[in-house]
This record gives C-alpha cells, sequence and structure tokens, in this order.
C-alpha cells in the first residue's frame, strides 16, 4: 500500500460542535490526521476545515466517505499540487545574541523572513509559504536556539475560478 | 389556500405536538425531573399519543428500536437528563450499528446550569457523538419542532439511524409559536449512475456462477422484488446477512440463508465458490468474511449500498455502487441477460445435499427441535425478537418466516439483553402475538421488562433456552480454550416459572418437544406475558462455526464425534 499525503478541504456548517464532530469521526476509526485547519469562510454559514492525512488512496477514499455521512458536512473537495495553491504561516521565536544575530538575520532575509517583534533577548521572525519551506526554515534555525515555535497548519484553494461552494446542490 | 394555524404553546407541548403531526401513535419512555414538563403534556394530550411505561430506559430504548424494526416507521424513546439518557446509551448504540430509525429524546438541566455539573446532568450529546446518526441540544424554544423534524428526517433517511435531541428545562418551559406540520419525508432516493449500472451489468453478465448476498438495507429498500427478479434472470442462490433474515421468505427455493460464522452451510460454501457476488445493503463484517485475505478469493465483488463508506471498506469491491439498492435494481435489471446454469445449480443442490448432513436430527429437546417446534406455532405475521448468544444463532438458522421485518435481533451490537424490549416494541407496533427467543444468560440482563409486558398485557411468548451457561462463551472456552470454563457456568438458583409468577405473568417449565408444543399452544392463548422455561443441554453447539479468523476451509460441521 503506498502512503500519500492528502489535502481535503471541507465546507461545513458554521454551527457549534462541528468541528468536534468531524474530529470525533477522525479519532474513532483511527484516521492519522497531521495537519487541521478551521476557518471562517466568505458567506457566515459555513466554516471550512483543511484536512492533511497521510495514508493509502483506500484510507483516503474511507475518510471522504465517512466525512459525507455528517449532516454538517456540506461539499469536500480534494485538492493537490497541481489544482490548487497551499501555504502556511510560521512564527519562531529565536534566542537573540550577538554570536549569532547576523547569521539569523541573513537565513530569514533568504527566506524572505518579517521580523514582528525584536528584544535584546529574542527575535520573532513570520515566514509564510508551502509546507515543505517553513520546515527548511525550521530546519535552518535548529543551528541556534529555538525558543518557540508555532505554525498554522495548512490552508488550500484551488486554482482558478471553481470553488468548493459549487459542490453545493 | 391553507389556512395557517398558529398556536403559542410550550416547549413541551411543541414535543409532544410534534411527535403527534410525524405520526406517531406509541412512544416509550421512563419520566425523571428534567423531563417531567414534557410527561405533563403526554397527560394532556393522552387521546393522541399513546406513552408505554418501561421498567428501565435501556428497556424502553430497545421497544423503540424493536418497534421501528418490525413496523418500518421511527420508533421514539423518552427519557430524563444524566442516568436516565446514559441508560439509553446501549439501546441507541444498539440501533446505530443495526441502521434502525430511533428519535430519542431526553431533558437535560436548564440552559444556565448547564456546564455546572448540577444535580443529574450529564452531556448525552457529548456522551452518544459517536453512536448516533446526529444529535442535538436545543438552545432555544424556536428551534424546537424544526429540530424533531429533522431528527425524524436524517433518522429515517439514505442509511436509517438513531438521532438523539436534548432539550433542556428551560426550553421545554419556554413558550413560542408552533404551526403544525406535514409529516417529513426522507431525503429523495436515487439510483446509481447509468455508466455504474452499465459496468456492473457487464460483469454479472461474464459471470458463470453468480450469488447474490444481501443485507437489512434490501429491507429497508424495500428490494424484494427486485432482488427475486434479478435471481430468475442469473439463475442465482441467495444468501444474507443476519440482519436480512425474514427480508425473504425462508422457504424460497432460491434462498439458501445465512453468511458467517454461524451460517448455513451451503450457503456459505455457494458464496466462495462464487465467482461473483453481488451484494445489496449489506456489508462485509469480519463475523462474514473471517479471514479477509482468504474470504471469497475468486469473485468479483459487485456491491450496492446507499452509504457509501461501506464500499470496499473492509473487502474490495469491484464495482461499488453508492445508491438506493431498489432504485439501481429497477435500471439494471433491463441489462442483465437471461440464462441458465445448469452445472452451477448442481452444484448448489449438492452443497443443500451435504448440508442435510450436517443437519442435528437428534432425538429429544435439542435447540433444533425446540426451534422447530416453535416454527409450528408461528403466524405469518408473528414477529420474533431474540437475545444475543447460542439461542440467537439457533433461532437464525431454524426460524421460518414468511413476511419481512419479522426477525428482529441485535446484530452489529450484540446487545445481550436487547430482545424482552424489542419484542415488547415489534408487538405494540404490529399489534401481532409476539415471540422472544432468550437465553438465561441474556434474559437476566433485562427481565425487569416483563414488569412492562404485564402491565400493559402485551402478549409475548417467552422461549427461554436455559442451558444453565453462557453457551457462546462456553462453546469458544471449549474449543480454544482447553475448557476452561471461566465465569460461564452460571449455576444459578433462578426459578424461572416461580419469576414470572412474581411479575404477574404465567409460565411453565419444560423438558420435552411435547410438552413444548403443549405449552406454545397455551402460551399463545394467553394475553400476556408467558414464560416458558425450555432446558437446553450447556454443552450443545451452534454449528456450522467458522473459527474466528479462519476461512471455509477451517469450517467446523461436527464436533465430538
Amino acid at each position: 500500500m503506498r502512503m500519500n499525503r492528502y489535502t481535503v478541504a471541507v465546507l461545513v456548517q458554521n454551527k457549534f460542535g462541528v468541528l468536534n464532530r468531524v474530529t470525533s469521526m477522525f479519532r474513532r476509526r483511527r484516521f492519522n490526521i497531521d495537519a487541521l485547519t478551521v476557518s471562517e469562510t466568505e458567506s457566515p454559514d459555513y466554516s471550512r476545515i483543511t484536512v492533511i492525512f497521510d495514508g493509502d488512496s483506500a484510507s483516503k477514499k474511507q475518510l471522504v466517505e465517512q466525512l459525507y455521512k455528517l449532516p454538517e458536512v456540506c461539499s469536500i473537495k480534494e485538492l493537490d499540487n497541481e489544482n490548487s495553491v497551499s501555504s502556511e504561516l510560521l512564527l519562531i521565536k529565536m534566542e537573540n545574541s550577538a554570536e549569532t544575530r547576523e547569521e539569523i538575520r541573513s537565513a530569514a532575509d533568504a527566506f524572505d523572513a518579517k521580523i514582528v517583534d525584536y528584544t535584546r533577548e529574542a527575535v520573532m521572525m513570520q515566514v509564510t509559504g508551502d509546507s515543505r519551506r517553513i520546515d527548511d526554515f525550521i530546519n535552518l534555525m535548529r543551528d541556534y536556539k529555538i525558543l518557540e515555535i508555532c505554525r498554522t497548519g495548512i490552508v488550500s484553494l484551488e486554482r482558478g475560478n471553481k470553488t468548493i461552494r459549487e459542490e453545493l446542490n | 389556500m391553507r389556512k395557517v394555524k398558529f398556536m403559542i404553546l410550550s416547549g413541551a407541548d411543541i414535543i409532544v405536538r410534534t411527535l403527534i403531526e410525524q405520526g406517531c401513535e406509541t412512544v416509550f419512555g421512563y419520566p425523571g425531573g428534567q423531563i417531567i414538563n414534557v410527561y405533563d403534556s403526554l397527560y394532556k394530550y393522552s387521546g393522541e399519543i399513546k406513552h408505554v411505561l418501561a421498567a428501565h430506559e435501556q428497556g424502553a430504548a430497545h421497544a423503540a428500536d424493536g418497534y421501528a424494526r418490525a413496523t418500518g416507521k421511527v420508533g421514539v424513546v423518552i427519557a430524563t437528563s444524566g442516568p436516565g439518557a446514559t441508560n439509553l446509551v446501549t439501546g441507541i448504540a444498539t440501533a446505530q450499528l443495526d441502521s434502525v430509525p430511533v428519535v430519542a429524546i431526553t431533558g437535560n438541566v436548564p440552559t444556565y446550569q448547564i456546564g455546572t455539573d448540577s444535580f443529574q446532568e450529564i452531556d448525552i450529546t457529548g456522551v452518544t457523538l459517536p453512536i448516533t446518526k446526529q444529535n442535538y441540544c436545543v438552545g432555544s424554544v424556536e428551534e424546537l419542532a424544526d429540530t424533531i423534524r429533522e431528527a425524524f428526517k436524517i433518522a429515517s433517511s439514505g442509511r436509517p439511524g438513531p438521532v438523539l435531541v436534548d432539550v433542556p428545562k428551560d426550553v421545554q418551559i419556554a413558550k413560542c409559536e408552533y404551526e403544525p406540520m406535514p409529516p417529513v419525508q426522507p431525503y429523495e432516493k436515487s439510483a446509481a449512475k447509468d455508466i455504474r449500472i452499465k459496468e456492473a451489468a457487464e460483469c454479472i453478465n461474464a459471470c458463470e456462477r453468480p450469488f447474490i448476498y444481501y443485507g437489512g438495507g434490501v429491507v429497508s429498500s424495500e428490494a424484494q422484488d427486485e432482488l427475486f427478479a434479478l435471481a430468475e434472470l442469473i439463475d442465482a442462490p441467495i444468501g444474507c446477512s443476519m440482519m436480512g433474515i425474514s427480508g425473504v421468505p425462508t422457504d424460497h427455493p432460491r434462498f439458501l440463508g445465512m453468511q458467517g460464522m454461524h451460517g448455513h452451510f451451503a450457503s456459505s460454501m455457494a458464496m466462495h465458490s462464487a465467482d461473483c457476488i453481488i451484494s445489496l445493503g449489506v456489508r462485509f463484517n469480519d463475523r462474514v468474511t473471517g479471514n479477509r485475505a482468504k474470504f471469497a478469493t475468486k469473485a468479483k465483488i459487485v456491491h450496492i449500498d446507499v452509504d457509501g463508506s461501506e464500499l470496499s471498506k473492509t473487502v474490495n469491491a469491484a464495482h461499488g455502487l453508492r445508491a438506493d439498492v431498489k432504485l439501481t435494481l429497477q435500471k439494471l435489471l433491463p441489462l442483465i441477460n437471461k440464462v441458465e446454469r445448469p452445472e452451477w445449480q448442481k452444484k448448489i443442490t449438492e452443497l443443500r445435499a451435504e448440508e442435510e448432513n450436517y443437519l442435528d436430527n437428534r432425538e429429544g429437546l435439542t435447540p433444533r427441535a425446540a426451534i422447530l417446534t416453535l416454527n409450528k406455532h408461528l403466524g405469518e405475521n408473528t414477529p420474533v425478537a431474540t437475545d444475543v448468544g447460542q439461542h440467537q444463532m439457533w433461532s437464525a438458522q431454524n426460524l421460518n418466516f414468511k413476511k419481512s421485518r419479522r426477525f428482529v435481533s441485535s446484530g452489529g451490537l450484540g446487545t445481550m439483553g436487547f430482545g424482552l424490549g424489542a419484542a415488547i416494541g415489534a408487538q405494540v407496533g404490529t399489534k401481532e402475538h409476539a415471540v422472544l427467543v432468550t437465553g438465561d444468560g441474556s434474559f437476566g440482563m433485562c427481565l425487569n421488562e416483563l414488569a412492562t409486558a404485564v402491565s400493559y398485557n402485551i402478549p409475548v411468548v417467552i422461549l427461554l433456552m436455559n442451558n444453565g451457561v453462557l453457551g457462546m462463551v462456553r462453546q469458544w472456552q471449549t474449543l480454544f480454550f482447553d475448557k476452561h470454563y471461566s465465569n460461564t457456568v452460571l449455576d444459578r438458583k433462578t426459578d424461572f416459572v416461580k419469576l414470572a409468577e412474581a411479575f404477574g405473568a404465567k409460565g411453565e417449565a419444560v423438558s420435552s418437544v411435547e410438552a413444548l408444543d403443549e405449552a406454545l399452544g397455551r402460551a399463545f392463548k394467553e394475553n400476556g406475558p408467558y414464560v416458558i422455561d425450555c432446558k437446553i443441554d450447556k454443552d450443545e453447539f451452534v454449528l456450522p462455526m467458522l473459527p474466528p479468523g479462519g476461512s471455509m476451509d477451517d469450517i467446523i460441521v461436527k464436533v465430538g464425534e
């Protein structure tokens, strides 16, 4: 069985407890979820959940079918690198010391990282891009002292004028 | 123009009025502090809706389930908050695993107390999240009627299932406008796409040894006529999952019986030998497949189910069609070539003949003899409920059914204690004299519902197959655990006849086929429950048996000879 990484966008009713229903289903059916983001959409009636999931194609199909069974799920779209744009945001806080300051600065320049907070002891940077790029930046920073990091998980939209809402009847 | 009739009603009245509006004639339940307002409304509307008071909320939940299974209508159960609600859990889970449309209504503490661990407060929507098709905690009285309507719609649509509506007490007290609405209709059913049907038809037309395997989905979709038409066209035998029993008449010439761990020999072997398994409204549960790697390796599977997640969930289907079984078969039938398959039929005849050798034809009150004796007393509409264990399998193997929805048994969850409540619900729903086949283990779990059957004069013949042991577990211990009978020898001192009498019912003990036959004659004349304590040997086996995780090569047809 070939393991793949899948991105599944799920449009759900914007109601109390829907996220709990979705994650409860993932837990009880043992789906291995790598990242999950929830956000508002252009309509107050809907929220959008982006699921990043590792598995074979049979378990991906099962995940989609099980999602469809939840009454609050309105539409589902699988997104891949070709048909979509994905992005993630990283906040990373580094120790700010005289020895490493310049090196961190040049790495940040190379990644277009934006410095969003700067004190004598610490520097916080913001990086956006695909997950690979964020992984790379974190790896680079491991040479220095990372104080803490926080990443949003992936958000993803299909290219062109198609939308997930077209799937709605 | 329709005259709109608004009324200002309390939430509790709205609940009961909405149930009446949805065509609900009888509900099952148990009152309590946080549902007392609804019970006041049930008092007010008692001329329009009947409430059956159970002995325990679990029994009420099983009764709503049995009512739904036997009638095809939505069953309704009402309970209070906290322990009342948690007592429903096993009943709700039973309905979920067998796809039964049930609406559970629970009271809860007032909205302003939720989250404070107040008396008899429990987060029942949280508790039942994984065992309901959908659930709600109603936030305001204005949403109440539509939430209950939606609950009925979801419970009865597609693959049916239980829905819970939790109503805080302040929502029951608050008032708002209520406008009666017609009963909700399930979401529209649809057939599979033409191209998928065409591909499936090609697969079926190309095969040589087709087998039709159906389950509860054929019953809920009422696709029997189409199923028979397909079987005639392609000259195929028919088998079913346990949930399919009574879905087609047991004596139908093409029907070979149940699949699975204790399935009928000819049915299991025929499916194993098939090169195409046409699976209709049924899933491939581990109890049916055994070792999945060795399951029906020669066969292509055409699978039609309204729940897309069942397609290729456990075994790979060559053609998986997410659609209503009946509508899809209607479009499929014209594409199917009429053929006769003398070789395949010869093989089936041989399997049937071989099966004859394995049937238990011993003299005396054997389990099979008991069920065959019961068969003589069954009317064509008699609902037969069971509990779970050996008696359930003996029933599934040997009972004769003529009409659909007459076998009422917990398949997916395997709930011991299900039977008596379910039999009561089936009796109330069908108005037929009902039967419960049970064992001394299962009966001991929920026999308190005898009080319910006595109070309402509910005619239920209770055939208690009493072997003094937990027979199914004991059978496994005999076969796989070196006869270590750990905690399966009950050795209770219960006198079931006296017990029945203590509840106000009648009962008698029998130890021969003739005595059982006569007792059944008396039992079916009784206007209430009648317990027949039927003594069975503790070392009886359910056979054939496919050992857990085994394949058809490992089938056990006889033991100890």
